[in-house]
């Protein structure tokens, strides 16, 4: 069958729902950088086509079972508070996205980066780099064993600083559904007045950036559990609805 | 796909900067080898990414995503079946982060046209997202392929954008292969899609 023959036509694809109001405004005044950095140009519709319902399905052949422990990478043990962060992948309609490579990246106790760009006066750790790998079991469950980051100073505004957080980066298995954000820990005094933070538009939604302490997940005399779970966009209510109608 | 859904939805995790120190996590060795190198016919697709101001972004990523030389998605939602590509060690997705210069590269093949769900036929093309320190979410455009001019005039995708806008998602040529630069605004502004 080739792919221009009547038979082809109208194919059944997968069609994932919109997220219209969820993600932050690509133009957000309270974070300075990004006024030279949005489009001024209203976004254009793009049909869920076969390019945007398929994507790369990175896998374990990309990691190691040493990349998702961020604390024995090295000679000596890294410096800080251990934790061990733990959740899982899943669509909006509660589906697991199984075997999906999930990357991050955070400062160290300190809040320092190894980052030739990252210069403040806070110590860097030579036992931690601060990058780690996993891919999600056959539940959509992933697991890191990290240092809790600290909180650093940026040069947004003045006095300004972020909250700890840790970078998260997630494929599922569509273009539709890449995503890259940022985990928050409970409880954290800045998050008032932190502006990427509060670039979410619905505060509920805010709320499901932050971890939670989960004591099962806590190993007796080693490191504290926290559970943070990633929901990607599931499918849409009507899948064969023509994309004009949106419009 | 056929799984029952469950009754009420979970709500969606919200998008968060990449940061200005995304090299740290997002960085691979292979990052840009959309095809091993060596491979015949590959090409490297690359360009500048600029700011507003015309500056060089160089804490940005790029990321590539594209059907193989025949349209097909080694991808168990193309209906037409998952198949490997023809090309041995097609990944299909590529990414690199943007040097100093605001500079970014992949070493691919092109792709093949690509059906369009009502029948109709997409013009050869990949998908690509931007990140960046500055950026709350990723932007979504794709890169066209200046052979394919007749193809264009039909692409429902470069159809739906004002004539003078299309230009700007066709690739040029350039000795080994495409120049793409990515303007996140202003005068030549790349067009940028909702998803």
């Amino acid at each position: 069958m080739t792919d221009t023959t009547a038979t082809a036509r109208r194919m059944a694809l997968p069609r994932y729902e919109r997220t219209d109001g969820l993600h932050p405004p690509l133009d957000y005044p309270g974070y300075r950088s990004t006024a030279l950095r949005h489009p001024k140009e209203p976004l254009v519709l793009l049909p869920q086509n076969l390019t945007e319902v398929t994507g790369p399905l990175l896998g374990s052949e990309r990691v190691t079972p040493a990349d998702a422990d961020l604390t024995t990478r090295h000679a000596g043990e890294a410096i800080g508070q251990r934790i061990i962060v733990s959740g899982r992948v899943l669509d909006s309609d509660g589906r697991a996205v199984p075997d999906t490579l999930v990357e991050i990246w955070q400062a160290n106790a300190c809040g320092r980066y190894r980052h030739v760009n990252d210069q403040w006066p806070a110590p860097l750790d030579p036992n931690f780099d601060g990058l780690g790998r996993t891919v999600t079991d056959s539940s959509g469950r992933y697991s890191f064993t990290t240092i809790k980051p600290g909180a650093y100073p940026w040069k947004n505004h003045h006095n300004a600083w972020r909250p700890a957080h840790i970078h998260f980066s997630l494929f599922g298995r569509a273009f539709t559904q890449r995503l890259v954000t940022q985990m928050y820990f409970p409880g954290d005094p800045l998050f008032p007045l932190d502006p990427i933070y509060n670039s979410i538009p619905d505060p509920e939604a805010r709320k499901r950036l932050i971890s939670r302490y989960n004591h099962d997940l806590t190993q007796p005399e080693w490191a504290l559990g926290f559970e943070f779970d990633v929901v990607l966009r599931g499918r849409a209510a009507t899948p064969f609805e023509s994309a004009e109608d949106d419009k | 796909m056929s799984e029952p859904a469950t009754a009420e939805k979970l709500g969606l995790t919200p998008s968060q900067t990449v940061g200005p120190f995304l090299r740290i996590g997002l960085n691979w060795q292979d990052e840009s080898s959309v095809v091993p190198a060596g491979t015949p016919g590959a090409v490297t697709i690359g360009g500048r990414l600029f700011d507003g101001a015309g500056e060089p972004v160089p804490d940005g990523i790029i990321e590539t995503w594209q059907a193989d030389p025949a349209g097909r998605f080694a991808h168990p939602d193309d209906p037409r079946g998952a198949v490997e590509s023809g090309v041995p060690g097609f990944r299909g997705f590529g990414r690199s982060c943007t040097a100093n210069d605001g500079s970014w590269f992949v070493i691919t093949v092109r792709p093949g046209p690509v059906p369009a769900a009502d029948g109709t036929l997409q013009a050869p093309h990949l998908d690509a997202s931007v990140f960046a320190r500055g950026m709350l979410n990723r932007v979504v455009t794709r890169i066209y392929f200046p052979e394919d001019a007749e193809a264009h005039a039909e692409d429902p995708v470069l159809r739906s954008l004002p004539p003078e806008r299309r230009g700007t998602l066709v690739a040029a040529t350039v000795e080994g292969g495409y120049r793409f630069d990515i303007r996140l605004q202003g005068g030549a502004e790349t067009p940028f899609f909702d998803l």
